[in-house]
């Protein structure tokens, strides 16, 4: 099992959000979650990550079989773990190449490797930016800095594509984006999906899922799964809306 | 969490100088303390003209009618000029016949400081830097002076100009910054030892970088040096200036005047990076920096350009500035200054505008970690006379930490209607968000901060000579290391 979430309980300055979410993914694996607004999907995917703002209450989340409360947030990036960012920020004066050499080459130095020659990661960054359909000189400019809803999210998937992680979580990567935005970010997903990978869609809309089929699709509310089935589950979710979740649960 | 990022900041910015080791060298001192016979004692040294120790000592009468002055935001614990040594030179060996007469162990500190004084070394296809290495009140090797002599270029220690370009150092000499200027100006004026002398000749472009190398070894030692460049009519050069100094328990004193004149189509570019000793991480011991750095635009069309790194020296104090003089001079201030621990600065410029359409721009990011002040204090002057000019200034801060301050005094005076004055000003802090976004990359907490720094310093550090522009990122990083919080 590449990822085991058991019992999690987490939140923030003392507020709970999370309140024992149970999910297990393995490889080659393509899991949506889905869910209203401000029930815990982001946060879920900030404490896989590793983000020190969210207290973990409660339970485990064993990556490759590891407990991840050991590793740093860096750590757990080197170890394949990727957060495509709902809201990716701004790192004014840091070209994107610049900032994916860094990155690249920290990651290369955890697994014992030297740093990719100069030629070699130019023309690793172009493969991966035809893969995401991107104009040669976006990757000059600052990370995020001015940035179109597209373009920030494009580079998120980018990115992912430089880094090849085994568990890549993307955080409503499709809000804000247009149908053809869209259909080029879950195009990249599709490319880099093998079978020793997974994906976890967190996605408020069932539109993303006509491009990104997923195997699986939860319904996180309240801070819990309350419920979990295949890709037809996507469809009725939006046929039905959320409110039948809720009352259900009440 | 933050407390886990301040003890990053802690463990990092505690990072070691590397520059802080002494040179054991045979040296020969003045007589502790101030008095005209030190003064005296220099000039004989230096075996100088009448016309020095006349300006030595005229300098000298004028300080003593001086106070040291407190408007900056600078908290200085009192100097006692008794108890310092004010010339200090590294005593020559016997005369060595071979192609350096410097010696051998002095070689070894340039080396080891990433100096190289051998011609020889350059390396192919790459133009070369010719360099003064100056150590303590000594200037012990220039070179390239004779390539350099070949278009005109006269590059030599400003005691060797005293002798053989006497002429010259009596025309410029004091003509941008007169010893009346300031306190430490008075002070240098009278008991400057040694320095840069530079002069290109009418329509020549300076064929490679000129760089001075500061180095102050001897112990309870100030260091007053002085550099003089002049550009006639369509003449170029690029000038880069750096510095280190052992680490002591002492603050030592640098009270150095840079003097830029620039003629009708010249251009100037100084550069410095400077690494002076900071102090340790309880703010003992490092460098008072105490400058003044001037250039007057003198010629119409003339450029002067000043890019400072600042990362060193336990006080800062100084302001490169521009008398913008001929009509369509231009004038810029590109500045990163770095405050760690318990570093002060206080530093900008002053443009004075007096010739017709004439600009300036003011680029000044500064950033504070640690318990340290950062200031930025500028100056923009438009005259009357200065019609249609324009100044464009903007001054960053960026907090690391929530023990340091970050300070702005921007004034400005503008007597004429046609000319536009534009300043903007931004104070921020390295986000949360921007570091888990690195992190979550793989990029380690100490590599982001780097990287954000950088990024946020980046419209300076372009500014400077590649030769220069490496070596300011690395320190950069080094300085600022992991310090967030």
């Amino acid at each position: 099992m590449l990822l085991q979430i058991k019992n999690l309980h987490a939140g923030i300055h003392g507020k709970e959000i999370l309140r024992g979410v149970n999910l297990d993914v393995d490889k080659g694996e393509i899991h949506a979650i889905m869910g209203p607004n401000g029930t815990g999907k982001s946060t879920l995917a900030s404490v896989i990550a590793g983000r020190e703002v969210f207290d973990v209450t409660a339970g485990e989340i064993l990556y490759k079989g590891k407990d991840l409360k050991k590793l740093s947030i860096e750590d757990r990036a080197r170890e394949g773990i990727f957060l495509g960012f709902q809201y990716p920020v701004e790192i004014p004066g840091v070209s994107i190449t610049n900032f994916m050499r860094t990155a690249v080459n920290e990651v290369r130095k955890f697994k014992g490797l030297d740093p990719l020659p100069g030629g070699e990661f130019l023309r690793l960054m172009e493969e991966k930016k035809r893969l995401v359909e991107i104009t040669s000189n976006l990757t000059n400019r600052s990370v995020n800095e001015g940035f179109s809803g597209g373009e920030k999210k494009k580079n998120e998937i980018f990115q992912m594509a430089m880094l090849e992680p085994m568990l890549a979580i993307l955080d409503e990567t499709d809000s804000g984006l247009d149908i053809d935005a869209l259909r080029i970010v879950a195009n990249g997903v599709n490319k880099l999906r093998r079978p020793d990978n997974a994906f976890v869609v967190i996605t408020h809309y069932q539109r993303l899922l006509d491009y990104i089929v997923p195997d699986f699709v939860h319904v996180l509310f309240e801070g819990r799964i309350v419920k979990s089935g295949g890709k037809e589950l996507a469809l009725e979710l939006e046929e039905k809306g959320y409110d039948w979740i809720k009352k259900e649960q009440k | 969490m933050e407390s886990e990022a301040n003890n990053i900041l802690e463990e990092v910015t505690q990072g070691d100088y590397k520059y802080g080791f002494v040179t054991d060298i045979e040296t020969e001192y003045a007589p502790v303390g101030l008095s005209e016979d030190t003064i005296r004692y220099i000039s004989t040294k230096k075996n100088e003209p009448g016309f020095m120790l006349e300006f030595r000592l005229k300098a000298y009468r004028h300080w003593l009618t001086m106070v040291q002055p407190k408007w900056a935001h600078l908290n200085i614990d009192p100097i006692n000029f008794q108890e310092i040594i004010f010339y200090a030179a590294p005593k020559k060996k016997k005369e060595l016949t071979s192609i350096d007469e410097v010696d051998p162990e002095l070689l070894a500190t340039f080396n080891k400081l990433g100096i190289s004084l051998d011609e020889q070394k350059k390396l192919a296809g790459v133009a070369g830097v010719a360099v003064d290495a100056v150590i303590d009140s000594v200037s012990v090797k220039t070179t390239f002076s004779e390539t350099l002599s070949k278009h005109g270029i006269i590059f030599c220690s400003f005691s060797e100009a005293v002798q053989n370009h006497p002429e010259l150092v009596k025309q410029y000499m004091g003509s941008v910054v007169p010893y009346t200027d300031n306190y430490f100006a008075a002070l240098n004026s009278a008991v400057f030892s040694d320095g840069s002398f530079c002069f290109i000749p009418k329509g020549v472009r300076c064929p490679m970088e000129l760089s001075t190398y500061f180095r102050i070894n001897a112990a309870n030692t100030g260091q007053f040096e002085r550099t003089l460049i002049v550009a006639e009519e369509g003449a170029y050069v690029s000038y880069m200036e750096g510095c280190t100094a052992p680490q002591r328990d002492e603050n030592q004193l640098h009270a150095a005047i840079v003097e830029i004149i620039a003629m009708k189509d010249a251009e100037v570019k100084y550069s410095t990076v400077q690494n002076w000793y900071p102090g340790d991480k309880n703010g003992l011991g490092g460098i008072y920096n105490f400058v003044t750095k001037r250039g007057i635009c003198k010629g119409n069309n003339s450029k002067i350009s000043w890019t400072q790194v600042e990362t060193g020296s336990s006080i800062t104090w100084k302001y490169p500035s521009c008398i913008l003089l001929g009509d369509h001079s231009v004038g810029e201030f590109y500045s990163v200054a770095v405050t760690n621990n318990y570093q002060q600065a206080d530093t900008g410029t002053k443009m004075m505008h007096l010739g017709k359409n004439t600009r300036s721009t003011i680029i000044s990011k500064g950033i504070s970690a640690g318990k340290s002040n950062n200031s930025y204090r500028g100056l923009v002057r438009i005259s009357k006379n200065a019609i249609n000019s324009r100044n464009y200034s903007q001054c960053d801060s960026l907090l690391l930490g929530a023990k340091c301050g970050a300070h702005t005094w921007p004034y400005i005076q503008v007597d004429n209607k046609s000319s536009i004055v534009e300043h903007e000003a931004t104070t921020s802090k390295i986000s949360e968000d921007q570091l888990f976004y690195c992190q979550q990359r793989g990029i380690s907490a100490e590599s982001a901060i780097g990287l954000i720094v950088n990024g946020y310093a980046k419209e300076v550090l372009k500014q400077l000579p590649m030769e220069f522009a490496m070596e300011a990122q690395k320190l950069l990083s080094i300085s600022l290391e992991g310090s967030v919080g």
